[in-house]
């Protein structure tokens, strides 16, 4: 009998876990995957690409079902795994089905993040997260209907963008003093909040939403406005909160797996119990839960190579961001700030509107910031990667790869980039 | 009258005393065409690269548009009066000898002749001097002292006709280049020999027979040897000598005690002993042999020796004024020679006329002048340490910039702060002479604007025409005087209606009791009508009333001395004015670079000429570079005792060891800390007053500058004087090539005030590599340009000059602007060789590699040294340079 393997999840780590499965050799497991949406596995990327309407639903598929028939995947979708007996290697689903395995991958993603906040739950609050949040949005965003987005970070700012494309009025609020603390830099940020509101998104900086108002004094009435704690008030007809995820650890953890923010792994990416393992912004690695897809692609090709019995191991990887709004490339990576004893160069080109920054230590590359044209980005992010040392284009970098390129050592790439590789954070 | 047909206006250049015929046509909005006058004497057609660009200097910026008097606007009308009224307090306190009147030999003989006589016959001073003073006093002194008056013997076309050409002290293919091309024609056709002495090998020196690198200041030992031999071989023309000439022994004892035997000579002048025979034996065997000599002579304090050397040769052999035969005085300035007919000298009275009581009494007589002058006054140098020590009162500047040009001049310039009285007619508004404390400002005229006559290097008297319209309230240098005068009272003297009737006047007075006592007389022009004046063909001096135009003097000799016998003279034993010391060890020669003139107010407008050389620098034997630890392209500190310039280090394998060579035309107004003359010695001539200009004792020292960089505007800006910088037209703006000790950051932070405001703006700031960058745009071109950093990028700086002149850059190439190169990436295209046509060294490079190794071929297939041919020698250097490297690889 071939060895059962159950995938719990059907998003974008779980697809490529199976891919590079049935590349090494497609007869070898005996596979089900479980997946709480409806749909087969989607590219959870281009969502807000879907919701500005740059692209078309079938754009965002990844692998149809009769991918799956035609490999022999048993795929499940619309039904959750309620719980997990470790011990005796059966999952039970919400419809009441059980599925018994040898070895059991979660692949279970995150959930967004609700403010604790009083008026959270009331309806009219949202947040940004699959393929039904973005039904919802569609049906709530008509033209004029005054929206305000909570969260000034990759996902808030394309949700913002792909509201305000429909017609909303949109205002992007968010708790720090610059959008996207966490990618990118003062001036790139300045940048960026010029770009957005130039697409008509309007922002709100360092305001710190401690309420959500209902119309009336229900307290189930819909959402009617935001309090902020500086006291000043903002009326919404509609709320999307977009302030962060968290790893889906729960199940993981009640079945016995050591948990942390998400579930533990080694580089094999093998949990805390034999014949359990955990990829994508689920697992928690060396202290890290990714929120990006990339370092969920790399996480799944290591552990497919290792269920075939292959050497493999994910070591952590430098991170990379890449904002997916059009007419609007932001992109940063690695050690964007730049710490103690590195260099940074800056391009500012405030007519162009392009923010160009490399942090150097040493000859080489650490970190980039780049806003306004962000072609370059993975070329960079593969000279990050690389440590290629970079003394002979130091000057020239900042102009990018066809300037530069041709003075640097010649090398192989360092992450083999898929051609859809687009780099998005969830957070 | 609309839409008026351009009319071609034939008039003389403006520059160098070869006085070429131009002919100009006015576009429009302050610009002309200007092409070479085919019909003029001097040139035929050609024009060197300066006198090709003159329509690129014709604009109005920086033009003084009218008078000021303590930086203030005011009228004519209050100038002239504060002038007058000023003269008179100086005058009634301290006398007429504390007014002094420095001119120029760019001025027009009008001009001249109205300030030399208001000043020596209505105001009674004789400290009337001039520019000249440093340029040529020592060949008129030499002439004088030799004929008996300032004649020049000879004419351009001999030239033509000359078997063999001496230059002496002269760059002739940098500063005379259109003669210098016709004696290279004469090389070509009719196979005459050029001989440069010269202790710099430059580029006349690539177009020379024969080169000598004579020690610096030791011609005359040459020369006294070359007398030496002249007799001692029996080629001394004794009927000459005997029927022309006094002085022959005494001259010859002193050349035989200069110049005693070869061993002496080869020690004295560094020359090699088989160099030197070869220089006497084709002087003595050319019977057609012309000498020219220039500032290498004339600018040292022994000039008026170095010249009577010379002139002993040439009378010794009885050849002197005839076809292709005799001394030949190149001058520096376009009018040297008609302020010297005018008198406009310190040590001259007016029209060839002396201090002696006839001629006072027949000046005085002629001019009705109520307090003609009876004594020389003080010769330029001089006269402005008499301002110095408080005894000149009162000082009129005319078309000059003495700020910039005496030696010692931060001294100097300082000194006129002691004036009561500064006048400054002049055609710019800011000068170094004009922000050194002028009370009043006049606005002048300019070259293009201004009517008269001008005298070139053989006594071609030419006319200047104008061809624009007087700018503002500018009127032309002698109405300036006029109008001060008459507000004097001396109305009577001075109501000339136009420059015709001052010429009329000049050419009276130049024919007074003449009768071939003199040699200056253009008496045939005493009556010319207007209307002939302004159809005025170039002619010779001397025209005698009913006679003809006169070519060469003293064939036959006919001398001005009272004996109408020429004169040898025994010239003094040859020695530097300063010598070198341990603590200054070099000695400092200045001169001029091929496309630029005097204080670049001129040039310096001409994005053609502003590329040759680009920045004052100092050249310097690769040899004495490596001792003192100089590297080509590093910046070093001149000094001397009595000043100090900073500029870019330059390695010339030309320059002698022991020396340096520096361009004086830099000053505050086109660079910050570059006035070279600010080092240079004031030691002059006993004879002449003509200060040593070409020796200086200095130290050269290496200064390590932080930050290199440049700044390119749209409208010019005023960097502070305390940074080293270069301003430089380019296409569209200029460019200001700056460096300092202080780093690139605080470099670029002080000068980021000059580039236009956000949002259209770009900056690069990379601290680690000390980059630090800003461009803004104006429209879809650039509007200024800041580039800083730790070192010099030439192809950086050629490629953002090729931008800024773009009317609008394409998307890629704005994309990429700030990394300050194509992305293709662009070698450096090396030094501007031929400006005429934009070719740079290293396309002449490319066409030697593809087998183009002849001079023609070159320019057939680049145009390069097709135009003015001033670039040939540099050319020619290129293709043998590049065959050089070619049959001798570097190893890889």
């Amino acid at each position: 009998m071939r060895e059962r393997l159950l995938i719990i999840g059907n998003g974008m780590a779980s697809v490529r876990l199976l891919e590079a499965l049935m590349r090494a050799d497609a007869g070898r497991f005996a596979i089900s995957v479980v997946g709480a949406e409806p749909e087969a596995g989607y590219n959870r990327v281009l969502l807000s690409a879907l919701l500005a309407g740059d692209v078309m639903r079938e754009d965002i598929e990844l692998r149809g079902r009769e991918w799956y028939a035609a490999h022999g995947i048993e795929l499940i979708t619309g039904d959750a795994v309620m719980a997990l007996d470790a011990a005796a290697k059966v999952a039970t689903l919400a419809s009441g089905r059980t599925v018994a395995f040898d070895t059991c991958v979660f692949a279970t993603g995150s959930e967004a993040f609700r403010l604790p906040i009083p008026g959270i739950n009331r309806p009219g609050v949202m947040t940004f997260r699959d393929l039904g949040d973005v039904a919802a949005m569609e049906q709530a965003a008509g033209a004029g209907r005054r929206i305000a987005v909570i969260g000034g970070g990759l996902l808030g700012i394309e949700a913002a963008y792909g509201l305000a494309k429909l017609g909303a009025d949109v205002t992007l609020v968010h708790v720090m003093d610059r959008l996207m603390e966490r990618q990118l830099d003062a001036p790139a940020a300045k940048l960026l909040k010029r770009a957005l509101e130039r697409l008509g998104v309007k922002v709100l900086l360092q305001k710190q939403t401690v309420e959500i108002t209902g119309a009336g004094i229900d307290p189930d009435a819909a959402a009617a406005g935001l309090v902020f704690k500086d006291g000043s008030l903002f009326s919404a007809d509609l709320v999307i909160c977009a302030v962060g995820i968290k790893p889906q650890a729960i199940l993981a953890k009640v079945a016995g797996l050591a948990t942390e923010r998400g579930i533990l792994v080694d580089d094999q990416m093998c949990a805390s119990i034999p014949g359990f393992h955990a990829i994508g912004e689920c697992a928690e690695h060396r202290g890290v839960a990714y929120g990006l897809v990339e370092p969920a692609y790399a996480q799944a090709e290591v552990l497919a190579k290792h269920l075939h019995g292959g050497i493999a191991s994910f070591a952590g990887i430098v991170l990379a961001t890449n904002l997916k709004v059009s007419g609007l490339p932001v992109f940063s990576a690695g050690d964007f700030i730049g710490s103690d004893g590195s260099e940074a160069a800056l391009l500012e080109d405030s007519d162009l509107g392009i923010y160009r920054k490399l942090v150097f230590r040493g000859h080489r590359l650490t970190g980039c910031v780049l806003v306004g044209e962000a072609e370059d980005g993975l070329w960079y992010l593969d000279l990050i990667r690389n440590g290629t040392d970079i003394s002979m284009a130091r000057h020239d970098l900042l102009h990018g790869r066809a300037f530069a390129e041709a003075l640097l050592p010649a090398h192989e790439p360092a992450t083999a980039m898929p051609a859809d590789a687009s780099l998005a954070e969830a957070a | 009258m609309n839409a008026a047909t351009p009319i071609a206006v034939s008039t003389t250049c403006p520059y160098c005393g070869v006085g070429c015929g131009v002919v100009a046509t006015a576009t429009g909005r302050g610009s002309a065409t200007v092409t070479g006058d085919k019909a003029h004497p001097a040139n035929f057609g050609k024009l060197c690269v300066k006198g090709a660009a003159l329509g690129e200097t014709l604009s109005l910026d920086g033009r003084l548009m009218h008078p000021m008097i303590h930086g203030q606007r005011a009228t004519w009308n209050q100038a002239t009066r504060f002038v007058a009224d000023g003269l008179q307090r100086v005058i009634e306190q301290h006398g007429p000898g504390a007014v002094a009147f420095y001119l120029s030999g760019q001025l027009l003989t009008e001009d001249y002749y109205i300030a030399n006589k208001f000043a020596k016959g209505f105001l009674g001073t004789g400290h009337v001097d001039t520019n000249s003073r440093l340029c040529m006093a020592s060949s008129v002194a030499g002439h004088r002292r030799a004929f008996g008056s300032d004649t020049v013997p000879n004419i351009y076309s001999d030239l033509d006709e000359a078997d063999l050409i001496v230059l002496v002290g002269s760059n002739a293919a940098w500063c005379h280049p259109v003669l210098f091309q016709r004696m290279q024609t004469a090389q070509k056709l009719r196979g005459a020999k050029i001989i440069n002495i010269d202790p710099r090998r430059t580029a006349t020196s690539e177009g020379a027979d024969l080169q000598l690198s004579v020690a610096s200041g030791m011609d005359s030992v040459l020369f006294s040897w070359l007398l030496s031999e002249i007799d001692a071989r029996g080629a001394v023309d004794g009927a000459y000598l005997g029927s022309h000439t006094n002085g022959f022994e005494a001259a010859l004892a002193s050349a035989r005690q200069i110049a005693p035997d070869m061993e002496t000579v080869a020690a004295k002048t560094g020359l090699a002993p088989p160099d030197i025979s070869r220089f006497v034996a084709l002087f003595i065997a050319n019977i057609r042999v012309v000498t020219c000599y220039s500032q290498g002579v004339n600018q040292s304090a022994q000039g008026s020796d170095k010249v009577n050397a010379i002139l002993n040769c040439h009378l010794a052999l009885g050849r002197i004024g005839k076809p292709g035969c005799g001394p030949l005085s190149l001058t520096g300035q376009p009018n040297a020679m008609g302020g010297r007919e005018v008198g406009g000298l310190a040590n001259m009275l007016a029209a060839h006329m002396n201090y002696t009581p006839a001629d006072i009494a027949r000046v005085q007589r002629f001019w009705d002048a109520p307090n003609i002058v009876t004594a020389e006054g003080l010769k330029a140098v001089q006269m402005f340490e008499a301002i110095e020590r408080g005894e000149i009162k009162a000082l009129w500047v005319m078309h000059t910039n003495p700020a910039v040009t005496l030696p010692r001049a931060d001294a100097m310039r300082d000194a006129l702060r002691k004036l009561d009285l500064f006048v400054v007619s002049e055609a710019l508004a800011n000068t170094d002479t004009t922000r050194a404390g002028a009370h009043v400002l006049l606005p002048a005229t300019a070259w293009g604007e201004k009517d008269g006559t001008v005298t070139n290097s053989e006594r071609r008297i030419s006319r200047q025409r104008p061809f624009l319209p007087a700018p503002g309230e500018a009127k032309p240098d002698w109405e300036h005087i006029q109008l001060v005068a008459q507000r004097m009272g001396f109305r009577a003297g001075f109501s000339y209606p136009g420059a015709a009737a001052i010429f009329r006047e000049h050419a009276a007075l130049s024919a007074l009791d003449n009768d071939g006592a003199r040699d200056f007389d253009i008496g045939a022009l005493a009556d010319i009508s207007d209307e002939a004046f302004d159809r005025l063909e170039p002619f010779f001096w001397p025209w005698r009333k009913g006679g003809k135009q006169q070519g060469r003097f003293f064939a036959t000799g006919g001398f001005y001395t009272p004996d109408a016998r020429a004169r040898l003279l025994p010239v003094a034993e040859p020695m530097l004015a300063a010598q070198r010391s341990d603590a200054y060890p070099l000695l400092l020669n200045t001169g001029r670079v091929r496309d630029h003139w005097h204080t670049m107010t001129r040039t310096g407008k001409a994005a053609t000429l502003a590329r040759h050389v680009s920045e004052p620098g100092v050249a310097l034997n690769p040899a004495d570079a490596t001792k003192l630890g100089l590297a080509a392209g590093s910046f070093a500190r001149v000094d001397s005792a009595h000043g100090v310039a900073t500029l870019r280090v330059e390695l010339d394998a030309g320059v002698p060891e022991g020396t340096a060579f520096a361009p004086f035309h830099w000053n505050n107004a086109t660079s910050g800390l570059a006035r070279v003359d600010a080092v240079v010695q004031p030691m002059t001539d006993k004879v002449s007053g003509q200060p040593e200009l070409k020796a200086t004792p200095i130290r050269v020292m290496p200064l390590k500058m932080a930050c290199e960089g440049f700044l390119l505007t749209r409208q010019p800006v005023s960097l502070p004087a305390w940074l080293q910088h270069t301003r430089l037209t380019i296409p569209g703006g200029e460019a200001l090539l700056f460096a300092s000790t202080r780093t690139a950051a605080e470099v670029h932070g002080l000068l980021v005030n000059f580039v236009g405001e956000a949002p259209r703006r770009s900056m690069l700031a990379d601290a680690a590599t000390e980059t630090f960058r800003t461009i803004a745009f104006s429209g879809r071109r650039l509007g200024a340009v800041l580039f800083a950093g730790p070192a010099r990028t030439p192809a950086t700086l050629e490629w953002m000059i090729e931008m800024f002149a773009a009317e609008q850059l394409d998307s890629a190439t704005r994309k990429v602007i700030l990394a300050g190169r194509a992305p293709a990436g662009a070698a450096d295209p090396g030094p501007m060789i031929c400006s005429c046509f934009a070719v740079r060294r290293s396309s002449i490079a490319d066409a030697v590699k593809l087998g183009i190794t002849d001079l023609d071929a070159i320019g057939d297939a680049l145009k390069a040294g097709t135009n003015c041919g001033s670039c040939r020698p540099e050319i020619k250097r290129v293709i043998s340079d590049e065959r050089t490297k070619s049959a001798h690889p570097a190893p890889a």
